[in-house]
């Protein structure tokens, strides 16, 4: 200042001209330079000369220029996001981008049967407390990045490989997301884990087959037993079948046979009270009628006296003739 | 006047530069040790806020408020079990006399490798002194849940534990936090990040996890065999049973039938002395009517009792 005032002869302008321009210029910063607009989905911390004076809510604020007040953003609202093992570009956190092969270390695990699994997840959070997260942890990110893998190793390493990979899904990803909660608080990060979401889980690749294997075995065993069952079925009901009809038969032939029985007793019964009548008639007649009946069908009738001697030769011929 | 207007912007120029060197600012994040001429003076300064002091001669040494992370490098080291593991551990501390951290190691680049030193020593004895399934796993009585599916594949059991993960990074950090003590760092904890398996054990863990898969498909296999036969012999038992149930049925039925015929007969036939003669007389012409067809040779004599009917007049007319 004191230097522009020296030279102020040299410039054909007249001083108060400049003094009036040099105001202005300065009104003008400090206009600009006094009032600050926090963001909707943030909260602004007033530092005032470095102290940590008050949250500004959303809105357009008033704050003490040349840098006696400095404003820092913080997004609580917004839904964070950090990937492990694998990556989306443009993620929501700063910490996000590790590199590929980071990504494979990030992802192998030993599981509780000493065996290893691959997992990817997700972690869902929230800034809570702009506080916390802006004075009481340096690099929150990377220290949350930190307790999100050491965690996940902690839960998974309590589990089997089959527990990872099926059945213990859910149960992890509830236990992730408390004991990572846990370890947050006790850091004083100022920060919410919503979610933990396991992504893929995988054996490693030079097993992967064989788990495969061990999946085509369940359907072969599953083929195995459908098959035996179709078999069962095609021939059980079927002889039950066969077996009511034998049965349904065999009370027919019941029905059938007592019927006759009742029948023929009936017929005797009949005839009875007739032959008690005429014995000797009776018997006669029937004789003759079953004569009359039969005899007319013989081809061959041969009457011989009692005193003729042999006749087999005879019917032999015949018998022979017969056959021809 | 123009002397005048000179000297006044210069000690405005003084001032103002006295000024700066005489205020200066104190972060929420960050604490203050005032030295003059290298040596500390006063006491640490930890609030934040516009501060005072005597310019030119003293300067200000800003040190960290915040808690620090220590990220260790991932290191190769052997279990007590023999097995070669990579190990990455992660730490936090903080600054909790920043006096004494000013004295002995200045910045946190010294304080760093401090940490490493200590923390990495302190983890491989620790990790040396245990089975690999101790810093694996944490929970000591954590039973497993199974799938229904590999249910008596007597896989996916836990490897028992005696102390477990936490008790073994409980130990590191009893063991590392004294010696931190000393150079005012105070250790908040130490956790295992990442443990692999070294390269060459991986390929081995690989072969069993291999083996292990192929012994339950195995057994799936055997299983289905095992349960289709037990279908077939089921099968096989039912059909016998259904057609013998039948058999008995068929042969009861029969046979009470038979027997009720029987009774029947029995009591038309054998009611009394005249239907007995009667019966076996009507069963004898039945007979007759039975053997006696057209192929039949009938030799009559002449003394047979039909002959004598035939020949007989009076019986042919009475019919």
């Amino acid at each position: 200042m004191a230097q522009e005032l020296q030279k102020l002869p040299d410039i054909k302008v007249s001083p108060k001209t400049i003094t009036l321009g040099v105001i202005t210029a300065i009104l003008l910063y400090i206009g600009f330079s006094s009032y600050y607009t926090v963001s909707a989905e943030s909260v602004g911390v007033l530092q005032r000369f470095g102290h940590y004076h008050r949250i500004l809510d959303p809105g357009l604020h008033w704050k003490i220029p040349f840098g006696v007040d400095t404003v820092i953003q913080v997004p609580i609202k917004r839904q964070l996001k950090e990937e492990f093992g694998f990556g989306t570009p443009g993620a929501t956190f700063e910490n996000q981008v590790v590199s590929k092969q980071q990504w494979n270390l990030e992802t192998t695990i030993v599981t509780g049967d000493l065996n290893t699994a691959q997992v990817e997840w997700v972690i869902q959070f929230r800034i809570e407390n702009a506080f916390d997260f802006l004075f009481k942890v340096r690099e929150p990110g990377e220290a949350l990045r930190d307790i999100s893998e050491s965690v996940m190793r902690e839960v998974v390493g309590d589990r089997t490989v089959d527990e990872v990979l099926t059945v213990g899904r859910q149960e992890i990803e509830t236990n992730a997301q408390i004991q990572m909660q846990e370890v947050v608080n006790l850091y004083e990060m100022g920060l919410r884990i919503d979610q933990v979401q396991l992504k893929n889980v995988n054996p490693p690749d030079p097993v992967q087959s064989s788990f495969d294997e061990v999946n085509e075995a369940q359907q072969e065993r599953e083929r195995m037993i459908n098959v035996a069952h179709g078999e069962y079925n095609k021939a059980v009901p079927r002889a039950r079948g066969k077996a009511d009809q034998n049965i349904q038969a065999a009370q027919g032939y019941a029905i059938q046979r007592v019927n006759q029985a009742q029948g023929d007793a009936s017929k005797f019964n009949a005839l009875l009270t007739e032959y008690v009548k005429a014995p000797e008639v009776s018997e006669r007649r029937l004789y003759l009628e079953t004569m009359a009946e039969v005899l007319p069908q013989v081809e061959q009738k041969i009457v011989l006296d009692v005193k003729a001697g042999n006749v087999l030769p005879l019917l032999n011929l015949n018998r022979q003739q017969g056959n021809q | 006047m123009k002397k005048l207007l000179i000297t006044l912007a210069v000690s405005i120029f003084l001032g103002i530069i006295v000024l700066i060197q005489s205020l200066y600012r104190i972060d929420e994040t960050e604490q203050v040790i005032i030295t003059q001429f290298g040596k500390p003076i006063g006491e640490v300064i930890s609030d934040a806020g516009l501060k005072l002091k005597v310019p030119f001669i003293q300067t200000v040494n800003r040190i960290e408020k915040r808690i620090l992370l220590w990220d260790g490098a991932a290191n190769d080291m052997p279990t007590k079990d023999k097995l070669y593991i990579t190990v990455d551990t992660f730490g936090r501390w903080r600054i909790k006399d920043p006096l004494q951290y000013f004295l002995r190691l200045r910045d946190e680049r010294s304080a760093l490798s401090r940490l490493e030193d200590i923390l990495g020593s302190e983890t491989r004895n620790a990790v040396a002194k245990h089975e690999l399934i101790e810093i694996i796993r944490t929970t000591k009585d954590r039973k497993p849940a199974v799938d229904p599916l590999l249910e008596n594949a007597n896989i996916s059991t836990l490897l028992p534990i005696t102390r477990g993960r936490r008790q073994v990074e409980q130990d590191i950090y009893a063991a590392a936090s004294n010696k931190l003590l000393e150079f005012g760092i105070e250790l908040l904890d130490i956790r295992f990040k990442r443990i692999n398996y070294n390269e060459s054990v991986r390929q081995k863990i690989y072969q069993r996890m291999i083996s292990e898969r192929q012994q339950i498909a195995e057994r799936f296999r055997s299983e289905g065999a095992g349960e289709a036969n037990k279908i077939i012999g089921n099968m096989e038992k039912d059909l016998r049973e259904i057609e013998s149930v039948a058999y008995k049925t068929i042969q009861t039925i029969q046979g009470d039938a038979d027997a009720k015929a029987t009774e029947i007969y029995a009591n038309a036939y054998n009611k009394s002395k005249e239907s007995r003669s009667l019966y076996n007389f009507v069963k004898t012409l039945k007979t007759y009517q039975t053997i006696i067809d057209k192929k039949t040779t009938l030799v009559l004599t002449t003394d047979s009792a039909l002959y004598k009917l035939l020949s007989d007049g009076k019986t042919v007319a009475q019919k």
